[in-house]
């Protein structure tokens, strides 16, 4: 019997972050990430994490004050959500560009307005095109797994980018869930101490955050770029290292009943696993359903994509937020169809926008839009269950 | 720190290392960045510094130039407090957990008026209630002079600017100058200071004290600007020692609560001496009530800050 522990998700990820010994953790507070900081304050407290824990006031510092911590080399965390998420944006972009390994959690909640505190990927969808690295998890033990695997990624010196975990707010934030914590010294031998080589230092003086005019500002983006897709294989290797280790074993692209499936949900978080109870009943009744769902959204892993939905004939795309007045429907099928385009026999793209601000999406749900997508009755683009 | 008897800086002892090399892209007479090198000189080698964008950001580093001699940062406009307090908390915990060696190091803020005054007042605000260990200096040109003149919060009243122009119906800026003094009196931090560099070893030996002193420092940084004021670019010094000596820009610093006027003038000079050669208050020469106003604004607040000097 394996050592798991019934506990919080939020709690569970504050743990990983104890464990990684993090140096600097600035946050600000915002539902729903607020246990995560509650508890990592604590540690502090409690001198059971030595590090320094820096309340700051507004998420726009919380992010500043990581790459300050971060450019003199301390391991630098913060998390956040939403709104905080928006306040914060002018310095997301930052940090790939300063090369600075931060790990932020982001607990998705819808983006005002209306005000919603609950969960959909908005927020996230708001900085697809910052240049961080950014996961997904389905439960709370990928939750804790991926502090430990995204500093991993981050600090490696051929990737030194940021890197954002999504965890569904409410759904993984606040659930309670056997989670199967690893000790420290293990965590100790797959992560090493953060040995940056370029750092603020008196002795050694560098300038960071240089401005750049037309003549170079372009090849400075396409360096950044070619950073993110280069990480590409120090991602699979920080998985399969972890998997060594504990015998969980991601990858980019995880896959459930594909085999020989025609129709083929695409999805990203934790609603992967309510598709994939359904997908099961579908395949009890003897229908040709899969899953394939995105763990990792930049960089987006085409190749393995691709070779996952193998020849199928449809797939549902599933979108948890809106891309208002876009032509391609929610931001994940638009790329997904962008990326088809130009392949023959290309299977046909449903899209359903689902779970806005924390409505249900449910095993019966899946079932409605896989029988409105295989009898036709679905266009390419709408949104589930809503009225009016 | 304190010092009973009062001692002058000897010029002797000023350091005679740049670190902020030549060949930066500043106007000429630049007030600000005569002030920016005696403020390295006076804090040396051993700093680490976050800069908010500004005239300051712009004219050191254009990759792949830089005119930093010592360990530099920027990052955006508003955020400089929170990255400084970033890289305090960093070398506090590393140095803690014996992953940097242990070593004095200053860690330094910079930004414009606009930086400090307005986008960036609730990092400032907040970096110093939290405590951080650092200086933050506001190299204070007295308007957004980087984008082309126009105007901040720390514009004086009366000043033209592109965003508060002198027309018939609005004799430029409208309103009184924020008090960054009082507002950083406010968060009871340690170590409170106006500079010019006109007054060179005024600024050095208050800098100094700011270095020394543990806890947050606010220096403020009276920064004439030749085009954005309307002065000859070989009238800088002067008008910096005019600002000074008409009693508009008093030199004094707020130590642990205690006031001291540091460069006392014995009688101050009218504020026209000081108003007349800027054009930016060219408009209002002629506005009596509007001059009687500043006078009498600037008096009392003098008289103020010589009381509150004496009670303590």
């Amino acid at each position: 019997m394996r050592n798991h522990q019934g506990m919080e998700v939020s709690f569970a990820a504050a743990e990983a972050v104890r464990l990684c010994n993090v140096d600097v953790v600035a946050a600000y507070p915002i539902t729903p990430q607020t246990h995560i900081v509650e508890r990592l304050s604590k540690y502090v407290a409690d001198g059971k994490m030595d590090a320094e824990f820096v309340p700051v006031e507004s998420e726009h510092s919380a992010l500043s004050l990581c790459i300050g911590s971060s450019a003199v080399g301390a391991r630098s965390f913060t998390c956040t959500s939403s709104q905080g998420l928006a306040l914060m944006n002018e310095i997301v972009y930052l940090v790939p560009a300063l090369r600075l390994p931060i790990v932020m959690i982001l607990a998705n909640r819808s983006l005002s307005g209306p005000l919603s505190i609950w969960n959909d990927h908005s927020d996230v969808m708001s900085v697809r095109d910052t240049g961080w690295i950014q996961l997904f998890a389905e439960n709370g033990q990928e939750v804790f797994d991926h502090v430990m695997i995204a500093y991993k990624i981050a600090e490696n010196e051929n990737v030194l980018l940021p890197v954002i975990i999504n965890m569904d707010g409410f759904i993984l934030s606040h659930m309670f869930e056997p989670i199967e914590l690893t000790g420290q010294e293990a965590v100790n031998t797959y992560l090493p101490s953060y040995r940056p080589r370029f750092i603020l230092h008196p002795d050694r003086p560098v300038t960071m955050g240089a401005y750049t005019m037309p003549t170079l500002f372009t090849e400075a983006k396409k360096a950044q770029e070619e950073a993110l897709l280069a990480s590409y294989p120090y991602i699979l290797q920080a998985w399969k290292d972890w998997g060594t280790l504990c015998g969980r074993v991601y990858h980019p692209v995880e896959t459930y009943y594909t085999e020989g499936a025609e129709t083929l949900f695409v999805t990203m978080g934790s609603i992967g696993e309510t598709a994939g109870e359904a997908v099961r009943l579908l395949r009890e009744q003897g229908q040709k359903a899969g899953l394939v769902k995105l763990r990792l959204w930049r960089p987006f892993p085409l190749e393995d994509f691709l070779r996952e939905i193998g020849s199928a004939q449809r797939l549902i795309v599933i979108d948890r937020a809106l891309s208002p007045g876009g032509p391609g429907g929610g931001p994940v099928a638009g790329e997904i169809r962008a990326a088809l385009y130009n392949r023959e026999n290309r299977p046909q793209v449903f899209n359903f926008i689902a779970g806005l601000g924390g409505r249900e999406v449910t095993v019966g749900s899946f079932q409605e839009m896989f029988v409105s997508s295989v009898s036709g009755k679905a266009s390419g683009y709408q949104i589930f269950g809503v009225r009016g | 720190m304190e010092t009973k008897k009062k001692k002058v800086f000897p010029v002797r002892k000023l350091d005679a290392e740049e670190y902020f090399a030549p060949g930066h892209r500043a106007c000429e007479g630049c007030g600000e960045v005569l002030a920016l090198r005696l403020i390295h000189k006076a804090l040396g080698p051993n700093v680490i510094v976050a800069s908010a964008t500004g005239c300051m950001e712009i004219i050191s580093s254009p990759f792949p130039y830089t005119s930093w001699e010592v360990p530099w940062i920027h990052v955006a406009f508003e955020n400089t407090a929170a990255v400084a307090g970033g890289i305090e908390a960093g070398l506090k915990v590393l140095q803690r957990k014996a992953k940097r060696e242990k070593k004095k190091i200053v860690v330094v803020a910079m930004a414009g008026d606009g930086g400090t005054a307005d986008i960036g007042l609730q990092a400032l605000s907040g970096a110093m209630e939290r405590g951080h260990d650092f200086i933050f200096i506001c190299y204070d040109n007295e308007a957004y002079m980087n984008t082309g003149v126009q105007r901040s919060s720390l514009t004086p009243l009366g000043a033209s600017t592109t965003t508060s122009p002198a027309g018939a119906c609005q004799h430029g800026q409208t309103v009184w100058k924020k008090n960054m003094m009082a507002i950083a009196a406010a968060h009871y931090i340690p170590y409170i200071a106006t500079v010019s560099p006109s007054y060179p070893m005024d600024l050095v030996e208050k800098v100094t004290k700011a270095a020394n002193i543990k806890g947050p420092a606010y220096i403020h940084a009276l920064s004439v600007c030749p085009p954005g004021w309307g002065i000859s670019s070989s009238e800088t010094v002067k008008l910096g020692r005019l600002a000074v000596e008409t009693g508009v820009f008093p030199l004094y610093e707020i130590e642990k609560g205690k006031y001291r006027v540091t460069v006392n003038v014995e009688k101050l000079k009218p504020v026209e001496a000081y108003l007349q050669p800027q054009a930016r208050f060219r408009h209002i020469q002629s506005d009596l009530d509007l001059i009687a106003r500043i006078s009498y604004r600037v008096q009392t607040y003098w008289e103020r800050l010589k009381a509150k000097a004496a009670r303590a």
